[in-house]
């Protein structure tokens, strides 16, 4: 990637002191490595991240592990010809087993922090209950973790939003209240916001206070390890403890793996990868499994897209990408009724505008000169809360790299179609001349009564209706039936010593909001009781 | 208006081609890339470029500029971007577009499954767009997931190039400084 050096930002990995860190790149190594450590950590995201800092003012000696490049904002340019190869999995296009759902994951040092949207949630009060209701986790209630997530609200400056909504939340905001919906602001973890609308591409301003430039440098800058494009391949097993972890260096693109190894050995190891990538290390490493837990119930927040054409200009690539929400269709459904969905606006640019139209040719031409008057929802359906929605399963494949297998139901379709009818309907109410339901069928109706007919009638079915994912989350789930759970409560896998899950795999069910902050406020919990085991304080 | 049958008889031979490009490329092992992941259309089958640079023009009807010279840029510039992009995928995700690639530049396969005449340097715009149609409407997910791939890699091209951006009324990145 090109630089730019901007006087008015300060890029951590640049400033004064950052030439000490240290910092090794494993695709440019030359043989074989061998790190020791108190505490290992895979994944540098929100999980890794939280974990890091807070072992690390412990006293204990840290190294991560991450699988993708070190980039900072010298480096973010706000193209996404560039960003998507570089800091997302597979190129921002991971796709389901079947192809018909496609997964934005980041990869890069930070995770999916470093280019997600900034949106800030603490774990539904509805979510934890059915965690205790249904997976006997306990101390995982509301009261139990607000001191983990004001603490991570305060490290990461997560506050309410008080600049006015872009166009394209406005719409959200103004299309739900005319129909009696209610609507609130998403708390953001920014500071000194420019409101430059490109989040996902890594902000260039150090405004989002993402792993990046928070806990990573913090962690850092107190004499942790940070090893990039290295792949964690196989945990190492003596008994019942892990004794090593076995790696492989990446090459400079970072997709394939070459033949040189890193070989790390810790007191402890923590997996931090990621939803994916946690049960695919677990899985690799044939880590005893007695009830075959590890991989299942894996979610997504299997998500559907609405396009609306405003008569005004919309510029929906333009300030901050997510300000407005919409809880209405996840409130006013019993959590064990039918699915219920998050509504949301997403940031709309050039390539993933296009991939997300429907169709080629004239018709999908004709969509992208109209981008400036785009308004587009999403609606991101709750997995997870019944036995209807039993979630994916990450499965190997023959290279051991991971794929999710991620099955519909007719109880997601009718989730779908509902929320393709609440979307059409708040667009028409916010102004909207033509609304196009992101559907194979590809049509745009200039009616709500046409939508809400059209709609009716879809073909719901995987390649034919566009689904679309950016919240990976469970497939080692915390409880204390081992039975059911991957991990205890302290985030020790059952069955190993020594092993630890801290991120958003830990999850019994999707959390049915942005998972960040619950990924922070957890792993902070299960961090400081880790470092309180490995370095009890006197 | 294509019958039943026909559709049976297309996924049938869409299965059996993608085993036999898959056996005729001598199995998993020699149909893996070169591990360095920079050798962009030697991951494809040498066919490749011919078939994206066909697609492209349908798929970008109505995107593309009028005028000649750049027209042939544009269609240039997206085809090599294609390539650029693969290069860049997972081996996994790379093999699987080679197999595609290797399906659709097999001529038994691209009679009988896209239905396509001339070798694709010399194919009729109307058979392509037909062949795009077929499989974007295809009862047959494995048919409609490969017009998926086709759609996201060519449409990404274009649209990563900021000589799109003004028909699209897209300003680009705003300045910072």
């Amino acid at each position: 990637m090109a630089t730019t050096d901007n006087p008015l930002v300060l890029d951590p990995f640049r400033a004064a002191g950052a030439e000490r860190w240290k910092v090794i790149d494993a695709s440019m190594q030359d043989g074989d490595l061998t790190f020791e450590a108190d505490v290992a950590i895979v994944g540098t995201g929100a999980g890794g991240g939280t974990a890091a800092e807070i072992l690390v003012e412990a006293g204990l000696t840290v190294l991560l592990i991450e699988e993708g490049p070190l980039r900072s904002s010298s480096e973010f340019r706000m193209r996404e010809a560039e960003v998507y190869p570089d800091l997302y999995q597979e190129s921002a296009a991971r796709k389901t087993k079947d192809k018909a759902i496609n997964i934005l994951q980041g990869r890069c040092v930070g995770g999916g922090t470093t280019v997600n949207w900034t949106s800030s949630f603490r774990t539904p009060d509805t979510t934890l209950r059915r965690w205790a209701a249904d997976y006997g986790l306990t101390g995982f209630g509301a009261a139990d973790l607000a001191p983990w997530f004001e603490r991570m609200e305060a490290r990461l400056s997560i506050a309410p939003w008080v600049v006015p909504p872009n166009a394209n939340n406005d719409a959200l905001a103004r299309g739900a209240a005319a129909l009696g919906i209610a609507t609130a602001s998403i708390r953001r973890n920014v500071k000194n916001c420019w409101d430059l609308g490109y989040c996902g591409m890594g902000c260039p301003v150090n405004a989002k206070q993402s792993m990046l430039v928070t806990t990573i440098p913090g962690a850092l800058a107190r004499g942790a390890t940070l090893v990039t494009r290295a792949r964690a391949v196989a945990l190492e097993m003596q008994g019942d403890r892990v004794t090593a972890l076995r790696c492989v260096a990446m090459d400079a693109r970072g997709n394939d793996p070459t033949s040189r190894q890193l070989t790390v050995r810790a007191r402890a190891f923590v997996s931090a990868a990621g939803a994916i990538g946690t049960p695919a290390l677990l899985l690799r490493s044939r880590v005893p499994d007695p009830a075959g837990v590890v991989g299942k119930r894996t979610f997504l927040h299997p998500t559907v897209v609405s396009a609306a054409l405003m008569p005004e200009t919309v510029a929906a690539w333009a300030g901050a990408p997510q300000s407005i929400y919409s809880d209405h269709f996840l409130d006013t459904l019993p959590p064990d009724g039918p699915m219920g969905y998050k509504l949301e606006a997403p940031p709309l640019h050039p390539v993933l505008a296009a991939i997300t139209l429907p169709n080629h040719g004239a018709a999908h031409a004709g969509w992208m000169r109209e981008m400036p008057r785009l308004q587009v929802l999403i609606a991101l359906l709750r997995d997870g809360f019944v036995p209807d929605s039993p979630g994916g399963t990450v499965v190997l494949r023959d290279d051991g790299t991971p794929v999710l297998d991620y099955p519909f139901s007719p109880y997601v379709w009718d989730g779908a179609r509902r929320a393709f009818l609440s979307m059409a309907e708040i667009q028409f109410a916010a102004g909207a001349r033509r609304v196009m339901p992101i559907h194979g069928e590809g049509a745009a109706y200039a009616t709500w009564g046409a939508a809400k007919a059209a709609i009716d009638g879809f073909t719901l079915a995987p390649l034919t209706t566009t689904v679309v994912s950016a919240h990976v989350m469970g497939g080692s789930p915390l409880g204390p039936d081992p039975k059911r759970a991957a991990v205890d409560a302290a985030g020790r896998y059952h069955h190993l010593a020594n092993l630890y899950v801290m991120d958003g795999s830990l999850f019994p069910t999707s959390i049915g909001a942005n998972p960040q902050l619950s990924i922070y406020g957890i792993v902070a919990r299960l961090a400081d009781g880790l470092a309180r085991t490995l370095a009890p304080r006197a | 208006m294509t019958s039943r049958r026909t559709f049976l008889v297309a996924g049938v031979a869409a299965g059996a081609a993608l085993s036999l490009a898959w056996w005729l490329r001598g199995g998993r092992d020699a149909g893996s890339v070169p591990a360095d992941g920079t050798d962009a259309l030697s991951a494809l089958d040498a066919q490749a470029p011919s078939i994206i640079a066909a697609i492209v023009p349908v798929m970008l009807d109505g995107a593309l500029p009028a005028a000649a010279a750049q027209r042939a840029e544009a269609i240039r510039e997206t085809v090599a971007n294609v390539s650029s992009t693969v290069a860049g995928l997972p081996p996994s995700a790379r093999n699987e577009l080679s197999e595609l690639f290797a399906l659709l530049a097999f001529a038994p396969a691209r009679l009988a499954v896209a239905r396509v005449s001339a070798p694709w340097a010399q194919a009729e715009r109307a058979d392509v767009a037909a062949f795009l149609e077929h499989w974007r409407t295809s009862r047959f997910a494995l048919l409609r997931s490969a017009y998926d791939a086709l759609h996201q890699l060519v449409l990404a091209a274009w649209y990563a190039n900021p000589k799109s951006w003004a028909a699209i009324g897209y300003p680009g990145p705003p300045a910072l400084l």
